[in-house]
């Protein structure tokens, strides 16, 4: 029913994704391009970061949880920001791919902050002293966690997906208050957790050798971050087609 | 359009109402948001009569003495943000990252002598990584005592070229 309705005149440049022909099409030119480059640049970042960088000289070998964790952390906020953006699309422009993005990223936004959580965890019985505190960031980031959940079961709490997709919209836009809060948490109030080491003004506080396969890795798991969403969204498309050809078929079968 | 343009609206009002009620709550809540007090917080804010809070800071260079109290070791040392100081008692395992020049986060309660008792104690990492090469190298040419604070600014070492051969 989508498919059918025209483009209105001024929303042409968002909805020429809209057709879910195009979508499939497009996506699946991009998809192994994105795929490869997260895959080679994790895995170069990861073996140069775990094997080659140098070690902290207070934290000895424990610091290499950095690379791992730091960018998983990255990607849990800008997931985030991806499924605030897809829900106004949603909200206001009504565009239906991005309904089933939303859908698509929370579960892989909910483990990407799973993952920033476990390993920062153990990062912090060594070298804090406790696997746990409940300072700001640590808390925002717990938070930001159970808004994915929040969001992932909400999108999937009714029968009809179009209610579930508004409600499920609302709540994400509701939690991004929760971002500037993750972020300026350790410059605001003082926490355990230790202030940001790569800032908008002034040099990195990290050694060149420790920052450049940190880079790396972060590139990586954004292009796998995007690589997985894509290829759940191609999914997710798929799906609702095949749904409504068996739709289509019972209807049939019906009537005769 | 019209539509469209009014669902906008209404959420850039909703964004900028649950954004202000957001600002209002954390600053009214932020004295509630640290996580400890530092010692100067003390005079002021001090939760007193044995209640028990965090109290953080930097173990003073020099502070740290161990004794025994009868047969149990006790570790003294004291918590510094530069314009007081307060000496903490420990009896316990502390963590790899204690060091003098240290930032700390210490959880107990202030006792009638004066003193903190802590029944935990948790290092602090600050944002600085650091080759141990290049720690050494800066401590050797006099740019940084550890002991004494943070390390000099990142512009000046976060290039340096440490000696070859000793990688990993």
């Amino acid at each position: 029913m989508d498919a059918t309705t025209p483009p209105p005149p001024g929303g042409r440049t968002l909805h020429r994704f809209a057709n879910p022909g195009r979508f499939l099409r497009i996506s699946g030119r991009v998809l192994p391009v994105v795929a490869l480059l997260g895959l080679g640049l994790t895995l170069t970042g990861c073996v140069w970061g775990l094997f080659f960088a140098p070690a902290d000289w207070q934290q000895g070998d424990a610091v290499r949880i950095m690379y791992v964790h730091v960018p998983a952390a990255w990607l849990a906020s800008f997931g985030y920001l991806s499924l605030a953006i897809c829900s106004v699309l949603s909200l206001v422009w009504r565009h239906p791919l991005a309904d089933l993005a939303a859908a698509e990223i929370g579960p892989v936004g909910a483990a990407f902050t799973a993952l920033c959580l476990a390993t920062g965890s153990i990062w912090g019985k060594p070298m804090w002293g406790a696997w746990w505190v409940w300072d700001a960031r640590l808390t925002s980031v717990l938070v930001l966690f159970f808004l994915y959940l929040g969001h992932v079961a909400l999108v999937r709490a009714f029968d009809d997906p179009q209610r579930g997709y508004r409600a499920g919209a609302i709540l994400a836009l509701i939690g991004v208050v929760n971002l500037p809060i993750i972020k300026f948490s350790v410059d605001w109030w003082n926490t355990l957790h230790q202030p940001a080491t790569i800032k908008f003004t002034g040099a990195p506080t990290m050694y060149v050798g420790m920052l450049w396969p940190l880079l790396l890795c972060a590139l990586g798991f954004t292009f796998g971050f995007v690589a997985i969403v894509l290829a759940r969204t191609r999914a997710a498309v798929m799906e609702r087609r095949i749904r409504g050809l068996l739709m289509a078929r019972a209807q049939e079968a019906d009537a005769r | 359009m019209t539509r469209k343009r009014r669902r906008l609206i209404l959420l850039l009002v909703c964004g900028l109402g649950l954004g202000t009620a957001a600002a209002l709550v954390l600053t009214a809540f932020s004295d509630n948001m640290v996580f400890f007090l530092a010692p100067a917080d003390l005079a002021s804010k001090a939760p007193h009569n044995g209640r028990t809070f965090r109290l953080g800071g930097l173990v003073e260079a020099g502070s740290v003495e161990h004794t025994r109290e009868g047969s149990k070791p006790v570790v003294r040392f004291r918590i510094t943000d530069g314009a007081a100081n307060v000496v903490v008692t420990y009896a316990g395992i502390l963590p790899d990252l204690f060091r003098e020049g240290q930032g700390v986060v210490t959880l107990g309660a202030m006792q009638t002598d004066g003193t903190f008792r802590a029944s935990e104690v948790l290092a602090k990492h600050d944002e600085t990584y650091m080759p141990k090469e290049v720690a050494d190298a800066l401590k050797r040419s006099g740019h940084w005592d550890p002991k004494a604070g943070a390390p000099p600014p990142a512009s000046t070492w976060n290039t340096l070229l440490p000696k070859p051969g000793n990688g990993g």
